[in-house]
């Protein structure tokens, strides 16, 4: 099983992102997928979490993710490393930050974290005008972890996201998950 | 005929059904009412024109309906409500735990918990049929755990209105306010006849075991999927300890009973998937065949023990075979169970047969230390 928790600030999307990637899991991957919120109220700006699980057989444990695979932070102000801290051993962070030198030192303090960095609000502002980053940082968890193909992660795009905001989504999503690839070689 | 009032976490179900009533894809009246109390009072009015009628609740909307609850059972009115199970104030909690449902057992309504969402569509359906069988006609309330089954997004398959239609025929009732058959309905009696009919009452809750059994079987000719009745036993056929469970837990206590067996452990589970009508016949036969039984409560009758394990115990008493029985109370005011926890309930039910451990009942995972 692969346990993902999602960091951002309410109205940014974790939740959205979180919900599409068990949408595209399970529609398009022939996989289990079960996502869900921080259980409890929730305001716009205040910190929320959400969480994605995604298996080959069906999920019935509806505990709490305790040591996620991944951390995906959505927005720079909530990265900390005590907000990581439970991470399974070996996981990897992906932080949507301007500045990524500034964790550089979590990895010799931490545990064995891996790191992950990439600058999603400008490219979020580039192509949606807007500060919104979940698309993007879909597209980067979707690089780094290989948990479904690109192609999964459009089509689930497509199921759920509005025709006004699709395209543009579509094409953030896609930048982002190539331009971690590039990275990477 | 709708009609409901919103409260977290039931909220999304009745926004989705209002917006599916508006734009026509479910022919049905949505009613907006001022209150719960107001809510199941419609239903019942439009319940006894031979309407069928749903509403849906929560927590302390539940309790503020309390005294229509009695009305629409004693008037056997087949309602169907969803319930998302959620903690009751004081102090004030939107999270999830089964005091509200459970404080509510003697209500007169058939009371059934579901696992997972797609048990929850399925039970809707199959709850219609049982409601209204006429050896029934008792209202039916669908619990669901708070956010662990309303706010989980997860696949299921959704079966056609026509397949629907065929398992569900329209509601058909000669008791019904008809001008051309005149009826007196919900009305006051004396002591001279008043106890017959809570006998009946008691008697349709009898009787709808069989068909609760009847409905799964024809549900599953139909859709493929069957859920067993009244409970499910997991992995109970060589147990010695079986933790009985009540809704979305099921779940996770699956995994533990798994980890577990393949450790070496003789562990099951029972699902008691109805509380009322209780599964009597069904627990005592199970205590007749393992070493230890515990009950997980998400509620607590205060100064006794969780509602479920005095049930459950109360059967396992009347089967006489003197098992070690063990009450945990975990989850309240939605806390987290974990796998952990679970393990240490197997741990503390271990302990018990080696006669270590005497206390019957245990809070798990309470985070202050007590002195019992």
């Amino acid at each position: 099983m692969i346990e993902v928790r999602w960091h951002g600030r309410g109205g940014q999307g974790a939740f959205t992102a979180s919900r599409i990637l068990g949408a595209s899991a399970s529609l398009f991957e022939g996989k289990f997928g079960l996502a869900f919120p921080s259980f409890g109220p929730e305001r716009r700006g205040a910190p929320v979490q959400a969480f994605t699980k995604i298996d080959e057989k069906k999920i019935t444990d509806r505990s709490e993710i305790k040591s996620p695979d991944y951390i995906v932070i959505l927005d720079e102000t909530l990265a900390s490393l005590e907000r990581v801290s439970d991470i399974k051993e070996n996981g990897k962070v992906i932080i949507n930050a301007s500045r990524p030198e500034r964790y550089a030192s979590w990895q010799k303090k931490g545990r064995r974290i891996k790191l992950v960095s990439f600058d999603a609000t400008t490219l979020a502002l580039e192509v949606l005008k807007m500060p919104i980053t979940n698309t993007a940082m879909l597209g980067v968890f979707v690089a780094v972890s290989g948990a479904i193909s690109l192609d999964s992660a459009v089509k689930g795009l497509v199921a759920n996201m509005g025709r006004s905001i699709l395209a543009g989504n579509i094409e953030v999503l896609k930048r982002a998950y190539s331009r971690v690839l590039e990275d990477q070689k | 005929m709708i009609s409901a009032y919103p409260i977290t976490p039931q909220t999304t179900v009745v926004e989705r059904l209002s917006e599916m009533v508006e734009d026509g894809s479910l022919k049905s009246e949505f009613m907006h009412v001022e209150s719960e109390h107001s809510a199941l009072s419609a239903c019942m009015g439009a319940s006894s024109i031979g309407a069928r009628t749903f509403t849906a609740t929560s927590s302390q909307g539940l309790l503020y309906m309390a005294e229509c609850l009695h009305y629409a059972s004693g008037g056997r009115f087949p309602i169907v409500m969803m319930n998302a199970n959620r903690s009751l104030a004081l102090p004030w909690s939107i999270y999830g735990d089964q005091r509200d449902s459970l404080s509510l057992l003697d209500c007169g309504w058939i009371q059934v918990y579901a696992e997972d969402a797609q048990e929850s569509l399925d039970m809707v359906i199959q709850s219609y049929a049982i409601a209204e069988n006429l050896k029934v006609l008792t209202p039916v309330m669908l619990n669901l755990d708070g956010f662990a089954l309303t706010h989980t997004y997860e696949v299921l398959e959704v079966p056609s209105s026509e397949d629907v239609d065929a398992f569900l025929p329209p509601f058909q009732t000669p008791y019904k306010m008809d001008l051309n058959s005149p009826k007196n309905m919900a009305f006051s009696s004396g002591p001279g006849d008043n106890m017959q009919f809570k006998y009946q009452q008691h008697k349709a809750m009898l009787d709808a075991i069989d068909v609760i059994r009847d409905v799964d079987e024809s549900f599953f000719r139909l859709f493929g999927r069957r859920y067993g009745g009244l409970v499910e036993e997991y992995r109970c056929d060589d147990a010695e300890m079986v933790l009985v469970t009540l809704g979305s837990i099921t779940g996770t206590c699956r995994v533990v009973v798994d980890e577990l067996s393949q450790e070496g452990w003789k562990v099951g589970l029972l699902k008691i998937r109805f509380m009322r009508p209780f599964p009597e016949k069904e627990i005592m036969e199970l205590s007749r065949r393992v070493m230890a039984v515990g009950v997980i409560d998400k509620d607590i009758s205060f100064g006794y023990e969780g509602t479920v394990f005095t049930n459950v115990n109360s059967a396992i008493a009347k089967a006489r075979t003197g098992i070690l029985t063990m009450n945990f109370i975990a989850g309240l005011g939605g806390r987290d169970i974990s796998r952990q926890d679970i393990r240490q309930m197997f741990l503390h039910l271990q302990e018990g047969l080696l006669g270590l451990e005497k206390n019957s009942m245990q809070f798990i995972n309470l985070r202050v230390a007590i002195d019992e």
